[in-house]
């Protein structure tokens, strides 16, 4: 059904794969998402969608291996089926009225953070790229983003690639020289987030965070996905993923993200170990 | 001569202290002696006062015949007139509150055990040798059906029966509804459900699973681009309610809707699932009923040590009895007239226990009902490192906001008339959708009446 028709390893740990999915790609927007599982018995994850071709009835998903089911997906082939695809889930990026904005990418938040980018910029929008890495192996989506950006700033945590520092210290030497952005859109992990949302705060400039808490049915039937926004309860899969970033409580996001930690830790290995076996 | 035993044929059920560890059904189901004995309580009264009882009007004296005759697959064949599901409702209907309180036999005793019949006839039947259905001769009628719980599988059902080419759509990636994802295995196998989903695509309705309406494809895209001339909605009501009170986005605290999801659905309670759940060591539940009683039962079987709080007294649990009484056997804690206010946290962001007040029930009021009301002052804790609200759902607005002209209550329950038919031509609704959360029964007749009502709109138009 669901067939991986490309696979593509952006990085060591980053795979790009394009599915056959019809239905999601003629509804998807920049900013929605979708839920898969690898095989019969596996988890549901959730997963940007990073790119989809209406006529071809293809979505690309970009995804990071950190645990077991991102692993076991890495390890199916160009011509295997996903069992499940559901999509697309979540509210699209809201883009009307924009002129200028700065996208906010971090790690594999850049594979969130790029779709949109290049939608603005298809709309005309002038868009500003700060994406950051921990180093130069984990750059990912360079060239797509210096093609969708007007101006594009690279850093990383230890100087091998771009600038050494991190995405808030760009972003802010960017608008102290006199960027004035309607908005900042902020994708990445949760502490990075964190740190822009207080920046652009200080700035009084409205700001968007792509929230990615664990979710199972992306529907709002369970509430596992809930956070805090302006002192209320939201579901993220339905009022979101992206929130209005001054008003999350992002302490609360990163104790709830942990919640499994053990498990997924061995999970992983667990993974890990059987393909080691199977090798 | 009927039999005069004042008691019903007790069901066989698993022990309490060993069913509290493990996740098979626990009851066993009557033998063929225990069904043709407990048939022949039945006085086949002339008046059939059970059968006002039943939301969908089986024959129940006629098929109660048939058992103490013996002849299994006739008495199937009476339930199936009336009921589309007859061995999920057989294990889950309320009949206490149905079909048996209306039994003559119930006034002095107990009623005739007619779920525990129906029961027996539908497994009696299940366990026969598959025969190949004849499928009916297509009409040329496209019907669609938004969801797969107890309404939209037996709205299916009858209109595949009458020819129509139906495709029912399901948000997740199983189908069956509540019946797959909420009701746990040890009362629902989900084997069970599966079959009455294997005989409907025997039918030939087709099922596409992993399909948001709403967001995959909308009732309007359906209606005018994929040619379906009519749509039943039965989503269910499946968005989970919380009480709003602090700490209780903190780690270990669940929706009912979650937790049974999980264990349900991702068959957590397996220990090589891939999907995690933390039932903790000392679990409390929030809630009095069928959910509650469902999640605090499987939180005991993963291990917890579990209490129910609920905030009015026993007399007012909405569960039905014979799952509390079984909850009860099994070791599951009740604290009564306890409201929860806060749940507080350890340092880690994690659950450590539930503040309570103690309650009081007041004067019943005109409708009749006592309301619990706070006691003043009277705050205790409860230790916890689990907690599941279990206090009631509402219906997914999903589907009323991505369609055009679809009317809804306030509280989000679909308006539709008697016959399930919604504010837009073509569009019926019916089961939890329309009522809010009720019961598998009232899903599957509503189900029922809408594919009628559906068959005349489409042959009238
Ligand atoms: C709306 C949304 C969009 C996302 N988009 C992308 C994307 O485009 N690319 C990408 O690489 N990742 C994305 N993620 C994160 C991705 O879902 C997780 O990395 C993935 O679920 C990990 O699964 P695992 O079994 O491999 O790892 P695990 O070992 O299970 O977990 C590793 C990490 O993933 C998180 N996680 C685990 N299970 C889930 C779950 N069911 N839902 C959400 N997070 C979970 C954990 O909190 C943990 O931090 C997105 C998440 C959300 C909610
Ligand atoms: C834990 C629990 C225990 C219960 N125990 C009992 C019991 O013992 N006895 C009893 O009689 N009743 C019980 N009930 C109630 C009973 O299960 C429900 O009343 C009944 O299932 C309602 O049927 P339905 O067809 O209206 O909806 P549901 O069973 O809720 O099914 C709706 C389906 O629609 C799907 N859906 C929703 N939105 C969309 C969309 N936009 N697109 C596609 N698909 C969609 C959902 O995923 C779901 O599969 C229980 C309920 C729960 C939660
Ligand atoms: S009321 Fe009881 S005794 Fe009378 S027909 Fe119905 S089941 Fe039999
Ligand atoms: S993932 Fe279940 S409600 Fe959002």
């Amino acid at each position: 059904m669901f067939e991986i028709l490309e696979k593509k390893s952006l990085n060591p740990t980053v795979t790009l794969m394009k599915i056959n999915a019809p239905r999601v790609a003629k509804k998807a927007e920049p900013g929605q998402f979708i839920i898969l599982r690898t095989d019969s018995e596996g988890e549901r994850i959730p997963l940007t969608i990073a790119d989809y071709d209406r006529s071809a009835g293809t979505v690309t998903i970009i995804f990071q291996i950190v645990g077991g089911t991102t692993e076991k997906l890495n390890h199916m082939n160009e011509g295997d089926c996903l069992h499940d695809f559901v999509g697309p889930l979540g509210r699209a990026t809201e883009t009307e009225g924009l002129k200028k904005v700065a996208v906010v990418g971090g790690g594999v938040g850049c594979a969130i953070a790029y779709p949109v980018a290049k939608k603005l910029h298809e709309l005309g929008v002038e868009v500003h790229s700060i994406v950051g890495f921990r180093n130069k192996d984990l750059v990912i989506l360079e060239n797509e983003f210096r093609n969708a950006s007007s101006k594009f700033v690279l850093m990383s945590d230890d100087g091998t690639a771009g600038e050494k520092g991190l995405v808030t210290d760009a972003l802010k030497k960017l608008i102290d020289s006199g960027e004035k952005y309607d908005r900042v859109i902020t994708i990445g992990p949760l502490i990075m987030m964190k740190f822009v949302c207080r920046l652009t705060k200080e700035y009084e400039i409205p700001t968007v965070a792509s929230m990615n808490p664990i979710m199972i049915d992306g529907t709002g039937m369970c509430g596992g996905c809930r956070l805090t926004v302006g002192g209320e309860t939201k579901f993220a899969c339905v009022d979101g993923p992206e929130f209005d970033g001054h008003l999350i409580d992002f302490d609360e996001a990163m104790a709830r993200g942990a919640s499994y930690r053990e498990f997924e830790r061995k999970a992983h290995e667990d993974a890990c170990n059987l393909f080691k076996e199977v090798k | 001569m009927p039999n005069m035993s004042l008691v019903k044929n007790e069901m066989p059920v698993q022990a309490p202290d060993v069913r509290n560890k493990n996740f098979s059904e626990v009851a066993l189901g009557y033998t063929e002696e225990q069904a043709i004995d407990e048939a022949k309580r039945c006085l086949n009264c002339k008046n059939k006062p059970c059968v006002t009882g039943c939301p969908v009007q089986i024959d129940i004296p006629a098929f109660i015949a048939k058992v103490a005759e013996g002849d299994f697959e006739e008495a199937y064949k009476i339930i199936t007139k009336s009921s589309s599901l007859p061995a999920v409702c057989g294990r889950v209907c309320p009949q206490e509150t149905q079909c048996e309180s209306k039994c003559v036999r119930g006034k002095k005793g107990e009623p005739v055990a007619i779920g525990r019949l129906e029961r027996y006839v539908a497994d009696r039947h299940n366990a026969l040798a598959e025969t190949a259905v004849e499928k009916p001769v297509p009409n040329g009628h496209k019907v669609a059906v938004i969801g797969s719980g107890p309404s939209g599988l037996a709205c299916a059902g009858d209109l595949a029966k009458k020819g129509y080419d139906v495709t029912v759509f399901e948000a997740l990636h199983l189908a069956g509804g509540v019946l797959s994802y909420g009701i746990p295995e040890f009362r629902l196998p989900k084997t069970i459900v599966q079959k009455e989903i294997e005989g409907l695509k025997a039918l030939g309705v087709t099922i596409e699973t992993n399909t948001v309406v709403g967001k995959t494809v909308s009732i309007d895209e359906l209606m005018k681009y994929e040619g379906f001339e009519s749509v039943f909605i039965g989503s269910g009501a499946g968005l989970p309610r919380f009480m709003k009170i602090p700490g209780e986005n903190l780690n270990g605290v669940y929706s009912a809707n979650e937790f049974l999801t999980r264990i349900n659905l991702m068959k957590a309670y397996k220990p090589d699932s891939a999907t995690p759940i933390n039932a903790g060591t000392k679990a409390v539940i929030v809630g009095g009923g069928n959910v509650a009683m469902d999640a605090a039962r499987c939180a005991k079987r993963l291990g917890a040590d579990v209490t129910i709080v609920y905030r009015r007294t026993e007399n007012e649990l909405p569960a039905r009895a014979e799952e509390v009484e079984h909850a009860k056997e099994e070791g599951i804690n009740f604290r009564f007239l306890t409201n929860p206010t806060e749940i507080t946290a350890t340092e880690k962001g994690w659950v450590k226990g539930v503040i309570c007040q103690q309650m009081e029930l007041s004067e019943p009021d005109a409708s009749g009902r006592a309301k619990p009301v706070p006691v003043k002052d009277a705050y205790f804790e409860i230790e916890a490192d689990c907690v599941i609200m279990s206090i009631g759902t509402s219906p997914n607005p999903l589907i009323k906001s991505t369609t055009d002209g679809l009317d809804t209550q306030k509280w989000g329950g679909i308006i539709a008339d008697e016959n399930g038919l919604t504010s837009r031509e073509g569009v019926y609704a019916g089961g939890d959708a329309v009522t809010g959360a009720a019961t598998v029964i009232l899903a599957m007749g509503a189900g029922k009446k809408a594919a009628a009502a559906i068959d005349e709109y489409i042959q009238n138009k």
